[in-house]
């Protein structure tokens, strides 16, 4: 919606630590997405990635560091003061409403400025205009032909993209991705990268968890590397991906150790 | 005075059932908004009845009016009602059902106690509603078909869409950008302040209230009129209310055995037609009772 003034961080995640009883999940991780930004978060299972995501989102409040939306700090706010501030989130775990067809799903996401009170919600019948809306998000992901069908019949592919248009239809301005490749196979793959590539294109600011390194490395600009709650990697993909201490994440430390020892780092086609 | 009428005093059996009907269907379709819209189970509905009818009565025998004392009534159960979810808001889903429970039985434990609101005796000749009997009725049966028209409406506005996503899932809700708090709060508001409306007729219709007509087995008799019906289902609520509001009367053995024949209602259903009769009539409707094709 608003452009920030350039330079300006849209996102500002700042010394975030998240902690749950003696296990910290997240480090002390800092990290900005620009406007027009498409960022991969990526790092090994168990690296923190989706708790810094519910801390972004406000699922999880962080125990220490801030979170702030063009310039506006988030602490303390719950989650749907952030979707309303402008961010939207596509979960890893699709969780479609299986009673209304996958058009009034998209719909819901679509009337939040009917739904922002109950009142104003009471007042308001008509779903001409988010059906409308829905219509189009539902033909942006690609699945317009099934827009009257229920959810619960339909594939993960279907439900993936099902996910992303209602985040979309909330019309934010940071869009959240949590494994949107996820379960699909590498031909869904491929084209829902492609989708959300162009949403990006399209000028939206989007940061993506995905394990697809494949994906990710073909359609993100910058990447954030977490491992053990700790940011160890940020910059351009090829530079990150040829750090040591990144492939070492992957690959175990163990690996990094034989491969040093042995003095050939010949780890290039395993992140092709 | 239509009591002097013979024709109106034989047809008071009818009258007498046509405002009782009236009354729990009014009640059933205020809690529909909370259990069968918003999906908050309740356990003690009849709870913002008592308060309504307490609120009327108190206040009539005040001398206050009885159309006076009806908005009074669901305000004060209406504003408990609004505490009462505040304070739910703070536990889990499964446990609301607790929570209220603990509230209805908190509420007889209390009137009970207290002297001023009639204690154990609870309060009678209630002052007459000055309408005469088919205009009590007539109002009652206005009120009724407004509520259910509420409910219509309430179900094709934003609202109710909103309110049937909490009800199936309050965490995708929140990530949709809903402040599923207020939302609950407002169901609770409304369905109470409702709850509290049929309170009030409740007090003139029988001029006599005690805390027992408030009490657990009432809040699990409209809560099976609610499942029975089919929750969330407007015509299903008002015909299952309808019917088993008049069946103690009909049948002495349910007015014995109330707690069992409802609680076993409610078991039956939730085990084998978890969407009530409407779900029950949907289905009969879908299935082909008579096939078409084999026989001629």
């Amino acid at each position: 919606m608003n452009k920030q003034p350039s330079g300006a961080p849209l996102l500002s995640v700042d010394h975030v630590t998240v902690r749950f009883g003696g296990l910290t999940a997240v480090d002390g991780v800092t990290f900005d997405v620009h406007e027009g930004d498409l960022l991969g978060l990526i790092g090994p299972n168990g690296a923190g990635k989706t708790t810094l995501m519910r801390a972004i989102i406000g699922v999880v409040q962080p125990t220490e560091g801030s979170v702030s939306l063009g310039g506006e700090s988030l602490n303390g706010l719950p989650i749907h003061q952030r979707i309303q501030r402008g961010m939207s989130l596509s979960q890893q775990l699709v969780k479609p409403l299986r009673d209304i067809s996958m058009a009034d799903n998209v719909a819901l996401a679509a009337a939040s400025e009917k739904t922002i009170s109950p009142l104003r919600a009471l007042l308001n019948v008509s779903n001409a205009q988010e059906l409308a809306v829905a219509q189009y998000e539902l033909q942006r992901v690609g699945i317009a032909s099934m827009a009257s069908q229920r959810p619960g019949i339909q594939p993960l592919g279907v439900l993936k993209r099902l996910e992303l248009a209602r985040a979309l239809a909330l019309k934010p301005r940071l869009l959240l991705l949590d494994e949107p490749l996820a379960g699909l196979n590498s031909q869904e793959a491929h084209a829902l990268a492609t989708t959300i590539a162009e949403i990006n294109q399209q000028g939206l600011t989007i940061v993506l968890i995905e394990h697809n390194l494949g994906e990710v490395m073909r359609i993100c600009q910058r990447l954030v590397v977490l491992d053990n709650g700790k940011k160890i990697g940020d910059g351009e993909p090829r530079t990150v991906m040829a750090d040591p201490a990144v492939r070492a994440a992957y690959l175990g430390g163990d690996a990094l150790g034989a491969a040093a020892a042995q003095g050939q780092p010949s780890l290039e086609t395993h992140h092709a | 005075m239509p009591a002097a009428d013979p024709e109106v005093q034989t047809m008071n059996y009818e009258i007498s059932l046509l405002t009782t009907m009236a009354i729990a269907v009014m009640f059933a379709l205020s809690l529909n908004l909370i259990t069968g819209f918003c999906g908050q189970i309740s356990l003690g509905h009849a709870t913002f009845q008592g308060v309504g009818a307490y609120t009327a009565a108190m206040l009539g025998k005040a001398g206050l009016p009885f159309l006076a004392t009806l908005p009074m009534a669901m305000v004060l159960a209406g504003l408990l009602g609004v505490v009462v979810g505040l304070a739910s808001l703070r536990v889990r889903a499964d446990f609301l059902a607790i929570t209220t429970m603990g509230v209805g039985f908190l509420f007889v434990g209390i009137v009970r106690q207290q002297e001023f609101l009639g204690g154990e005796l609870g309060i009678s000749s209630i002052p007459d509603h000055g309408l005469g009997r088919v205009g009590f009725m007539a109002l009652a049966l206005v009120m009724c078909i407004g509520v259910a028209a509420l409910s219509m409406y309430i179900k094709r506005s934003w609202m109710g869409r909103v309110f049937n996503g909490i009800a199936e899932d309050e965490d995708t809700m929140r990530v949709l950008g809903i402040d599923v708090p207020r939302y609950k709060l407002a169901a609770f508001a409304m369905g109470t302040a409702l709850a509290g409306m049929s309170g009030a007729f409740y007090t003139y219709h029988l001029n006599f209230i005690g805390a027992e007509s408030f009490g657990f087995v009432e809040s699990i008799t409209v809560l099976s009129m609610v499942v029975f019906g089919g929750i969330g289902s407007v015509p299903g609520v008002i015909i299952a209310a309808a019917l088993l509001s008049v069946l103690p009367a009909w049948f002495q053995v349910i007015g014995d055995y109330k707690l069992l024949v409802y609680g076993g209602l409610l078991f039956l259903m939730m085990r084998f037609s978890p969407n009530g009769m409407a779900g029950l009539a949907q289905h009969v409707a879908s299935t082909k009772w008579f096939p078409t094709g084999g026989r001629s």
